[in-house]
């Protein structure tokens, strides 16, 4: 009667996957007033790049919802150097700002970009900067271009060069098949990690964006495995009875948190990653999992049931006291904590449907940021400017974003199959 | 009537109320589990008010080749058994008691809520089978209960009766 479940696992070393469910973005709304920008043609004196680099800071900064990046279709000149620059032509377009750039082969075969930004109302150069790399690196650039653009007008650090990883089901043959991906954080570049007919659920990044952390049930049981993402090495770190799930590494990279039922019901245990020895923190006869780490490393935030129904509570792992963090409605559960350690978002049901919410850990304030139903896994950019959410559309499980304000919205539907659990990168 | 004869009733209508928190309703037998909204059975406050009633002698179908019910259905956010579950889950342990052979509980939960708590729920549900076996004087290392929260739905559809199907735990 018991079943073996030994099934083959095929195991790719980090390399592009271009037929799967790539994703694609697709804006839904901005904010009111986004700030006017065009990116003018960046491109290779007497050669063509792979890779159309404004293009792709416009998608970037577009995305953010803070800037309406202005199509090259309408630009009256497309200046490559500031001193073919014509104010008067983007004054009168009212852009307020201008990034013109250009991209040059060094005697080493490797790509030099220069870029500018320029205040177009102003009438002044905000900052020349070069960007190096080689030819298959032209997004990384791109994303490089946007990340500096983004700060110097925001003030916030772009996250344009972070990655997302996610896992997606797709029927093959009436069979699903579960797949653990990487992609950049606009979803292009699509890597896989790990392809499995077994589920595979609950990515989490290492601090040092090299390794994930997963669930796997390829040996017939939940499981949790550590991989890193540029040789695909990969360690089975759990093997017992019962539940092996939500992994959450620590600031530190040391431990994990991670919750097990090996005792009888599912319980938080800190994982030492170094004498790979489990610790209990957890002692209540209700459901405690879902932990994710305070940014000091000396406290967690986890779901739990002992109030009657699942709740957000934070446990001092040295005290081991025990608070209560969330009162409003009667589901409030998988809670992240944003960069700025005080913004708590979660899944929250409310009137029966489930949504993301964001609860300041200060005032108490709660806020449903999501408009769709039966949201889930809620994770946060590394500069705390959006989060990612999986939601459905029609029968289809897809990827959400929206900024933690609210403002700004998009989607990343996948060309087949379900997309979830995105898991934002650390910067 | 012999005491004999009356045993295994009143094992069950104990066993009803002790794992059900069973409230005074009996439910129609219904091996599909599709109308789940038809009976709730668990009280909040954990008090249980037990009754003989239909509960313990409502029939699962054995099919004509012997074999039995192996899909148990449970209620939105609940772990208790279902009354019309009990007299198949019997049959499973006197057959386990004749022949021990090791069994996966795999408990299932449906789509909705986060995916770890789904998991810890689909335990719960699989736990609650364990331990009605157990009672019933299975032994308990011949069982394993693993959870697979909403990773593997029995129908892939977000409608109330793909729900019901998915809220399950599977004997394997």
């Amino acid at each position: 009667m018991l079943k073996k479940n030994c099934r083959v696992l095929c195991l790719f070393l980090f390399m592009p996957l271009s037929a799967l469910a790539e994703l694609s973005i697709e804006i839904t709304s901005g904010v009111d007033n986004p700030t006017n920008i065009a990116i003018s043609p960046i491109m290779m004196k007497g050669a063509s790049l792979s890779e159309d680099i404004s293009s792709i800071v416009s998608a970037d900064l577009a995305r953010s919802g803070l800037f309406a990046a202005m199509s090259r279709a309408n630009m009256l000149s497309n200046p490559r150097t500031l001193s073919e620059v014509y104010y008067r032509d983007w004054r009168i377009v009212g852009m307020q700002y201008l990034v013109v750039g250009s991209v040059l082969r060094q005697s080493d075969g490797r790509l030099s970009a220069t870029f500018s930004l320029v205040e177009v109302t102003g009438e002044r150069v905000l900052f020349t900067h070069v960007v190096k790399g080689r030819g298959s690196e032209l997004r990384d650039i791109a994303h490089y271009i946007s990340d500096k653009v983004f700060y110097t007008i925001t003030g916030i650090k772009g996250a344009f060069s972070t990655r997302l990883a996610y896992v997606t089901a797709i029927n093959e043959g009436g069979r699903q098949v579960f797949r653990l991906m990487v992609s950049d954080a606009d979803g292009a570049r699509e890597r896989l990690m790990l392809k499995s007919k077994e589920p595979i659920m609950s990515p989490a990044w290492s601090p040092d964006g090299k390794e994930l952390a997963y669930v796997s049930f390829e040996t017939g049981r939940p499981a949790i495995f550590r991989q890193r993402l540029d040789n695909a090495k990969r360690e089975q770190l759990t093997n017992f009875k019962g539940l092996n799930g939500a992994p959450a590494w620590s600031p530190d990279g040391k431990s994990m948190a991670l919750v097990l039922s090996k005792d009888g019901n599912p319980e938080i245990y800190l994982y030492s990653l170094a004498t790979k020895t489990f610790t209990r923190l957890t002692r209540h006869f209700s459901i405690d999992t879902e932990p994710n780490w305070m940014r000091d490393g000396k406290s967690l935030i986890f779901t739990s049931d002992r109030g009657g129904s699942p709740q957000i509570y934070k446990l001092n792992i040295i005290s081991r006291k025990i608070e209560r963090l969330t009162f409003n409605g009667s589901y409030n559960a998988r809670p992240r904590l944003a960069a700025d350690n005080r913004t708590l978002v979660m899944v929250h049901r409310s009137q029966g449907v489930f949504h993301i919410a964001s609860q300041d850990l200060v005032t108490g304030d709660l806020r449903v940021l999501t408009q769709t139903r039966l949201d889930e896994s809620p994770t946060v950019a590394p500069n705390g400017a959006m989060l990612m959410y999986a939601t459905k559309r029609g029968n289809k499980g897809v990827l959400a974003a929206v900024s933690i304000d609210a403002g700004s919205r998009f989607l990343l539907p996948s060309r087949q199959g379900d997309v979830r659990e995105p898991a934002w990168s650390p910067f | 009537m012999k005491f004999e004869a009356l045993k295994p009733i009143l094992a069950c209508a104990l066993l009803t109320s002790f794992l059900v928190g069973c409230s005074s309703t009996p439910s129609s037998s219904s091996s599909n589990g599709a109308n789940s909204g038809s009976s709730t059975l668990s009280t909040d406050n954990g008090v249980s008010t037990g009754s003989v009633g239909g509960a313990g002698i409502s029939g699962s179908d054995i099919d004509a080749d012997g074999s039995i019910e192996t899909v148990f259905y449970f209620d939105f956010d609940k772990s208790t058994l279902k009354p019309e579950s009990l007299a198949a889950l019997r049959i499973h342990a006197q057959r386990l008691i004749a022949n021990p052979a090791s069994v996966r509980l795999e408990g299932h939960a449906d789509e909705r809520g986060t995916r770890e708590y789904n998991m810890a729920l689909g335990e719960r549900r699989g736990s609650s089978v364990k331990e009605f076996l157990v009672l019933q004087g299975v032994d308990g290392s011949l069982l394993e209960v693993i959870s697979y929260g909403e990773e593997r739905p029995a129908s892939l559809d977000s409608t109330d009766s793909s729900w019901a199907l998915n809220r399950r735990v599977e004997i394997k």
